[in-house]
């Protein structure tokens, strides 16, 4: 077992680690602010509600259909020209973050409408009712009723992004991915590719858990 | 206060279109209850939810607190809104904020700042009796008390007028009264504008000044609640009247009896099942010397038979009262003496 941990390269893990966080924050953090603005729209512009208007609707629905349904992977290869125009190469971490945020919004993006159609036709309608305009039923009715769905969607978009990271990883944005194929799987060191493993199953714990808390606690039904 | 001129409502649907509301109009006073009873589909929520704008009419006009609220729109509209409230039936209180912060919400809405803010709520709360629940979330609270906090809600802005949706449907009988007694209390104390939708006879007769009967989009029948209940003129209203059912009337229908009746006696005669047919009349008037007088009668089918009570009032000689009263026991109905003179 010793002479097999001795093969990890713990600096290197470390810094690993360290890479796919990053990745996976910023990412979530922009999928978050992306996501809300489609969803919303796409909630806002639907029949029947608020800015009901049937082309935005189909235009942002087909926007979110197709890019929902693309394969990460070929995400990735596809976006390569709009990467480098944007990040200017397509190596390391930041390379990765177009592909990212642009795989995981529209997925965050259906479940914020999902989620802001769970709320109670009847609330929007009594906020209305009160002479409330467009921007207060968005930000004190639509956004804090529907808060836990919210977060605990939010905590599926970051477990899949974690994931989304390793595959980029691969393609040569750093992180545990590359970690694990790399130094793992093509230089024949596997416990090289298991420890990597469980460095990632760690980071998806911690997102559950914390995921699970803010929803538990602001859920007030 | 409210005025309702020739409003019509339709409906665009897949085959073909659907009146809602169809050539209504209606009057309402500062200061008055008014209902409108109707059963579901007859239009009455239509109705009410364009008098905050919620429901634009395709035809006339709708004024409310002097503004023409079938005609504004954008921010006007919403301006007018908190001068008219609404309550309803599933209370619609956001789940995420706790009793103290969804009355202030309206508040909020308005641009009230924080201090005066809390210093209204403290007000409010007291004036709905929620004295004590100022943090409980709406999932911790009675239906009775989600009310409340709709009714405290409604308020915050000193609206001139309340609306209410089917505000008691989802409640029980007692707790439907407690909130009934609330609503006069608020009508009486500040001499707000009240109208209130409901497919409950017992909601109109125990609150409302005037009602209106809407049936299938149009009002068949309004005027003075007593006069509707002594004397329904269609047969929907008819069947609204005989909605209400006994015990629960009783009470306020003696006291009325008594003040109108200083003299004789006041008797109710209770038939159950075959005394339901008796001449019982026909003898007590043939046999004693007697001015017999019916006040108010009904008789109801229930699954066991047929009930049925009869309000008369007697007058002549305290001797042949007794005698009559006497005759009457024996033929199997019930009596109870309501007054003495």
């Amino acid at each position: 077992m010793d002479e097999f941990l001795e093969e990890v390269k713990w600096d290197k893990l470390i810094e690993a680690t360290q890479e796919s966080i990053y990745m996976t924050s910023i990412s979530v953090f922009a999928t978050f602010i992306l996501g809300m603005v489609l969803g919303l729209l796409l909630f806002l512009t639907n029949k029947g509600s608020l800015w009901q208007n049937r082309g935005v609707n189909f235009v942002i629905a087909a926007f979110v259909n197709i890019f929902r349904s693309i394969p990460f992977i070929i995400l990735i290869v596809l976006l390569i020209p709009f990467t480098k125009v944007l990040v200017g190469s397509m190596l390391g971490a930041n390379a990765a973050l177009p592909a990212l945020i642009i795989g995981a919004a529209p997925f965050y993006a259906r479940m914020v409408e999902i989620a802001l159609r769970e709320i109670d036709k009847g609330v929007i309608e009594a906020a209305q009712s009160m002479g409330a305009n467009h921007f207060q039923i968005i930000f004190k009715v639509l956004i804090p009723e529907s808060l836990p769905a919210l977060i605990s969607g939010l905590t599926v978009t970051a477990i899949s992004l974690v994931s989304f990271t390793a595959m980029a990883g691969v393609i040569g944005a750093g992180g545990l991915g590359h970690f694990a194929y790399l130094e793992g799987f093509q230089r024949n060191r596997p416990m090289i590719t298991l420890v990597a493993t469980i460095a990632i199953l760690i980071l998806v714990f911690i997102i559950q858990l914390i995921g699970d808390y803010f929803t538990k606690r602001t859920d007030k039904r | 206060m409210i005025s309702i001129r020739n409003v019509n409502k339709t409906y665009e649907a897949k085959h073909g279109s659907v009146k809602a509301v169809e050539n209504v109009n209606l009057e309402i006073k500062e200061g008055e209850i008014y209902g409108i009873i109707g059963y579901s589909g007859a239009g009455k929520s239509t109705l009410i939810r364009m008098l905050n704008g919620l429901e634009i009419p395709t035809e006339g006009s709708i004024t409310v607190a002097g503004r023409e609220i079938s005609h504004i729109k954008g921010a006007k509209l919403r301006k007018a809104r908190q001068e008219i409230s609404m309550i309803f039936q599933h209370f619609n209180l956001l789940w995420s904020r706790t009793v103290t912060e969804n009355i202030a919400f309206p508040l909020e809405i308005a641009g009230v700042p924080k201090i005066k803010r809390m210093q209204r709520v403290k007000e409010l709360i007291s004036l709905v009796g929620l004295d004590g629940r100022e943090n409980a979330y709406p999932s911790q609270l009675s239906g009775g008390q989600k009310q409340r906090v709709g009714i405290a809600r409604a308020l915050a802005n000193n609206p001139k007028v309340l609306l209410c949706d089917e505000a008691t449907s989802a409640l029980d009988p007692q707790t439907t009264d407690s909130i009934l007694e609330l609503l006069v209390d608020i009508n009486k104390r500040l001499g707000l504008t009240i109208v209130l939708i409901t497919h409950e006879m017992h909601v109109i007769r125990k609150i409302c000044h005037r009602v209106a009967v809407m049936e299938g989009g149009s009002i068949v029948e309004t005027g003075p609640v007593l006069q509707v209940f002594k004397n329904p003129k269609q047969q929907i209203t008819k069947r609204f009247v005989q909605q209400v059912t006994e015990p629960e009337e009783t009470k306020d229908t003696i006291e009325h009896l008594l003040s109108q009746y200083p003299h004789g006696q006041v008797i109710q005669l209770t038939f159950v099942g075959d005394g339901a047919e008796q001449p019982l009349m026909t003898n007590l008037i043939r046999q004693f010397p007697l001015t017999v007088n019916i006040l108010q009668g009904k008789i109801s089918q229930t699954q066991n038979g047929s009930y049925g009570t009869l309000f008369i009032h007697l007058d002549g000689d305290e001797e042949d009262i007794q005698k009559a009263l006497a005759y009457i026991s024996s033929q199997e109905v019930g009596v109870e003496v309501i007054n003495n003179g």
